[in-house]
């Protein structure tokens, strides 16, 4: 199941990552370095272990539904590349 | 007298007794900055102004005569992973270099609110990715002990600066590795907690379920003395666990008397440089003497600890740095024709390799086909490791091994070979998986370069793994700094 | 060919809570542009998830009251894709553990029932509103786009039905009962014209009696029940010609324009997501105990079905009635208050809502409880008609006044002279009169032609304009005659 160019160039494009050739063959050879290390535990028998997405397991963390304070518009707007009328601006999107 | 190489145990009673303030503190901690950072280069940030405006509040307390707690009037410097309101946090990366946090992070908030003199940011592998602080995307941090070499990473800033005498302790993050590879090729002491004790609110995310705060310090006390306010239930973070805060100091204690230790034979064996294991083995007689059973013991899925971390981590942390879009904060590539573009060309320049490699490699690890071969076996394979862990516990109360298989190696060593460079975290990474706290004690040098001694402790064990750790240094008794 | 479609429907429902899924921000609508956001729902750096209780209760309960399965076992995950409007680029959602599966609704088509069938509901969060600046407003052709992430982060309840639906009446029938059902529950207000509410079909066709379904298209921009139904039946018959034409049906993604009456290619599914879900490790599992889940249907209060069966029961109505009243919430507590202070009989009052008031209302485009009539005026001009101060048609003709200045029945009649008159000498005076224009009629009823007398009858109303009151000219008409 090795990585391909193309696949590499598919998850650029997931990841928004603009990649040019070079880049691309770099990647897929050192991805597929990585990923046939990764690979090793493909062989190992999990029939019936179950996976594990938090180490400590807490369960029902929850919070009450009350209203706390809300950052002023300056301060939500502090890092924004580029603003108007009190909104984030962005290029058009199609 | 050199105030820059006090601990904190000792600058708080000479603060106390009034031997010396915090400003000449702070004074004598950023002219030792001012002399070495050329060469260390920890900071990627200094915060001068903020820190003597902080030491004057200190001294004005103990004018006053009001009760100071131990951190108050410390220098420290904070990994440039955690937000601080106000200061520019970049995570050693580009997409973020001129951002400003509006709020600051608990663990921060948690020291600054106990009066610790902030000297500044220090310098990171980008998005804490990497084992050497080569990754930042502004300048590589050198290792106090030979200039050519890499001082570990991702926190390497936060560990030279204890270990060059830049800060009294700081703070730096480990999702693999980052606090203890650092600290043991710097030849310090750093604290990996169990997962869930420092709370995760304004961390910025690598790997979610993996990352963690902790110390970096000159001893172990000040280790201990750190974590009291450093943890404590966050309502804030969804992961924080609740428990009531004990006296870390308290545990400490050289006497280990019954104490059972399992060296787990696979972190012992392959991969690790025959010096730096000879050097643990050595250190591992000294534990005969304070009255601790030292044994071998068995982790057998360690093996594929790695490779599930190499999915588990990346996967995490594609979705995480998602958010690094130039749009509503960070660097914005000018001059795109359309949000694709813009978004493209903003993601392609503001991160460096080794982001986008991990960026791409969980993507791939997620996406549709691919999950349950990687991702879904990975998360399984974490449960075999949690499960080894659990079975070595039920016989020892800590487990030990090398912090890292080799002394720093050469700055560019490893850079072009990723995979070389992910092998440096072999030892620590399997601790990150099952959510253990560990900690990293200087044992020794091996060609004139420190190594560290990785103790491993019980979920939420902080005081066994803190007072084997203690009873360690007291013992071992090595007490050498670099000659910078 | 004779074909059938097949509908399934994605109802986004805002849930009513205070503050958002994940953070303390407000939820209130209308809000300046970022007045309503902090680190957690712009995604800022190092910001954490918190989930909230209420809108997790709230899910379970309208999971309740349709009868779905509630999971003991729930958990967040993340999808992953780039949007500008999604702080973080990915959306906390749920996937292989919603938090409620297995539902049905069961709908009253007047001359048959139907059940359609839910699959799953879950919680996620709402994205923020993208302003297109230039090009007239639409995405296509604006210059750029602004983002206000007031509405970022939002809970928002998806409910996702099984193809069930059969015509586009289902379809606008289904979506009417469960946001009837929700707003009873209180758990939103289910605004489709706030966005609160959000209705998304798709749409495929098959030779009737085909158990194998066609190519299916999903339908956007439905902002109303009344666009949530012709873009169906646009649709069906766009895909059917096509068919019958020998085109193939794409999947792809339309967009409703109501204006022009027609469905267009929003997308097609080679621009498909690759969502990559997997759980979020920033947010913990959910295990309920069934006691909890119990003490919540508990709180449940009269659902539709219950209602329309207290109207048939209580009320005397007819079925078709009580289906009617209680398909929205405010029509049938618009018609219980009405009730509740009109001793007459509770059918004239559904008659003049289900009648007069519902024209008016659909004419108007309003719903209820947006309109100038309250059960007041109502019941005011019932009692009119039942003291005889007024006759059935003059209320007709005072109603428009009333529907559009929301002055009380007894004032409108005062003020242009339209009370009835029932006092017997007038009455007599005027039959006189009519008797005496009239005598060639008079003779052809004298002769027997019964008929002779409904014209007089007409002849006395016309000449009062209608305020006689009719059984009188009837009784003294006879008697002179
Ligand atoms: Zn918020």
């Amino acid at each position: 199941m090795a990585i391909s160019e193309k696949d590499v160039k598919h998850v650029g494009w997931l990841a928004r990552l603009a990649l040019n050739d070079a880049e691309i063959r770099k990647f897929t050879q050192q991805l597929g370095v990585i990923l046939e290390h990764a690979g090793k535990i493909a062989g190992l028998d999990t029939e019936n272990v179950p996976p594990t997405s938090h180490a400590i397991p807490l369960k029902n963390v929850l919070r009450e539904d009350k209203l706390g304070v809300c950052l002023t518009p300056e301060a939500a707007l502090l890092n924004a590349p580029e603003k108007e009328n009190q909104a984030f601006v962005v290029p058009k999107i199609v | 007298m050199e105030l820059y190489k006090l601990t904190i145990h000792e600058a708080h009673e000479k603060l106390v007794s009034k031997e010396i303030s915090a400003r000449e503190f702070t004074e004598s901690v950023f002219s030792r900055i001012d002399k070495v950072e050329d060469k260390v280069r920890s900071y990627l940030t200094l915060t001068k102004e903020i820190a003597f405006g902080q030491a004057e509040k200190v001294d004005r307390k103990i004018a006053s005569g009001e009760k100071i707690g131990p951190l108050a009037g410390i220098p420290a410097a904070i990994k440039d992973v955690m937000c601080v309101e106000g200061v520019r946090t970049t995570c050693g990366s580009k997409i973020l270099e001129n951002y400003v946090p509006v709020y600051t992070s608990t663990a921060a908030k948690n020291l600054l609110n106990e009066g610790i003199i902030m000297t500044g940011k220090t310098n990171m592998d980008e998005f804490a990715m990497g084992s050497s602080t080569e990754n930042s995307r502004f300048f590589p941090t050198r290792n106090p002990w030979d200039l050519e070499r890499v001082p570990g990473g991702s926190s390497g800033g936060s560990a030279t600066a204890v270990a060059a005498g830049e800060a009294i302790f700081s703070l730096g993050s480990d999702t693999g590795g980052s606090i203890r590879q650092p600290a043991a090729l710097c030849g310090i002491v750093g604290m990996k907690p169990t997962y869930g004790l420092v709370s995760r609110y304004g961390l910025v995310a690598f790997a979610s379920s993996l990352d963690q705060i902790g110390p970096f310090t000159k001893d172990v006390r000040d280790c201990a003395i750190t974590l009291n306010y450093l943890i404590g239930h966050d309502p804030l973070d969804s992961t924080s666990v609740k428990i009531d805060k004990p006296d870390y100091t308290k545990a400490l204690s050289d006497d280990l008397k019954g104490v059972k230790i399992g060296v787990p034979r696979e972190l012992m064996v392959e991969g690790i440089d025959p010096k730096v294991r000879e050097a643990v083995e050595n250190a591992l007689e000294v534990f005969g003497k304070s009255g601790a059973i030292v044994a071998e013991t068995s982790l057998p899925n360690l093996d594929y600890a790695l490779s599930a971390y190499y999915i588990i981590a990346p996967a995490e942390a594609s979705s995480n740095l998602a958010r690094f879009d130039g749009v509503r904060y960070g660097y914005r590539v000018p001059g795109t024709e359309d949000l694709m573009d813009m978004y493209m060309l903003t993601r392609a320049e503001g991160f460096g390799d080794e982001v986008k490699r991990r960026i791409m490699l969980g993507t791939y690890a997620l996406s549709a086909g691919y999950y349950e071969a990687y991702y879904g076996q990975a998360q399984k394979v974490r449960t075999l490791i949690i499960r080894d862990f659990n079975r070595a516990f039920e016989e020892f109360d800590v487990l030990v091994s090398p912090t890292s298989p080799t002394t720093a190696f050469k700055i560019g060593e490893k850079i072009d070979d990723p995979l070389q460079m992910y092998l440096s975290d072999i030892c620590t990474i399997p601790v990150n998986l099952a959510g253990l706290p560990a900690i990293s004690v200087p044992c020794g040098m091996v060609d004139e370069l420190p190594v560290g001694l990785h103790i491993i402790g019980k979920t939420l064990g902080e005081e066994m793994l803190l007072k084997v750790a203690y009873s360690f240094e007291q013992n071992f008794g090595w007490n050498e700094k670099p000659a910078l | 060919m004779e074909y059938e479609s097949v509908i399934g429907l994605e109802i986004h429902v805002e849930l009513d809570t205070e503050s958002k899924m994940f953070c303390n921000c407000s939820t209130r609508f209308g809000e300046e542009p970022n007045t309503q956001t902090c680190p957690v729902c712009l995604g800022l750096p190092g910001s954490l998830p918190v989930a909230n209780e209420k809108a997790i209760e709230y899910v379970i309960k309208s999971g309740l009251a349709i009868g779905c399965d509630i999971s003991l076992y729930s958990q967040f995950h993340r999808k992953n894709y780039f949007y500008p409007d999604m702080p973080k680029n990915y959306q906390i959602s749920q996937y292989d553990l919603p938090l409620c599966i297995n539902g049905h609704v069961d709908l009253d088509m007047d001359d048959y029932e139907t059940r359609i069938g839910v699959t799953r509901i879950h919680l996620e969060e709402d994205t923020g509103k993208l302003i297109h600046v230039g090009g007239a407003g639409r995405i296509a052709g604006a210059e750029y786009s602004l983002v206000d992430f007031n509405r970022a982060g939002v809970p928002l309840m998806e409910i996702v039905s099984e193809p069930d639906i059969r015509t586009p009446e289902e379809a606008k029938v289904y979506a009417q009962k469960l946001r009837a059902i929700l707003i009873s529950l209180g758990v939103s207000d289910c605004s489709m014209e706030k966005g609160s509410m959000r209705v998304d079909a798709n749409v495929s066709i098959r030779p009737k009696g085909s158990t194998e379904f066609g190519v299916k298209t999903e339908l956007k921009n439905l902002n109303s029940f009344r666009s949530l139904q012709r873009a169906l039946t646009y649709e069906i018959e766009r895909q059917k010609k096509a068919l019958e034409e020998g085109e193939v049906i794409v999947q792809e993604t339309r967009h409703w324009d109501e204006s022009k009456n027609r469905t267009s290619i929003l997308r097609t599914k080679e621009y498909a997501h690759d969502y990559r879900y997997f759980p979020d490790p920033d947010l913990v599992p959910m295990q309920f105990d069934s006691s909890w889940i119990e003490s919540l249907k508990a709180e449940i209060p009269e659902l539709p079905d219950e209602r329309k069966q207290r109207f048939i029961r209580r009320f005397g109505l007819p079925a078709h009635d009580a289906n009617l009243l209680t398909a929205t919430k405010a029509m049938g507590d618009f018609f219980e208050e009405a009730v509740s202070i009109y001793a007459g009989d509770p059918k004239a009052i559904s008659n003049w809502i289900l009648g007069d008031l519902s024209y008016y209302l659909n004419t108007e485009n309003l719903e209820i409880d947006e309109s100038a009539i309250t059960p007041k005026h109502i019941v005011e001009m019932l009692k009119l008609i039942d003291n005889g101060t007024i006759s059935g048609k003059i209320a007709k003709e005072i109603f428009p006044e009333m529907f559009e200045t929301g002055k009380m029945p007894q004032a409108i009649v005062e003020e242009r002279g339209m009370t009835q008159i029932s006092g017997e000498d007038e009455i007599a005076k005027i039959i006189d009169t009519v008797l005496a224009e009239n005598a060639a009629v008079v003779q052809e009823y004298r002769e027997g032609k019964e008929r002779a007398f409904g014209f007089l009858v007409g002849q006395a109303m016309r000449l009062t304009k209608g305020r006689a009151n009719p059984q009188l000219v009837n009784k003294l008409l006879r008697e002179k005659l």
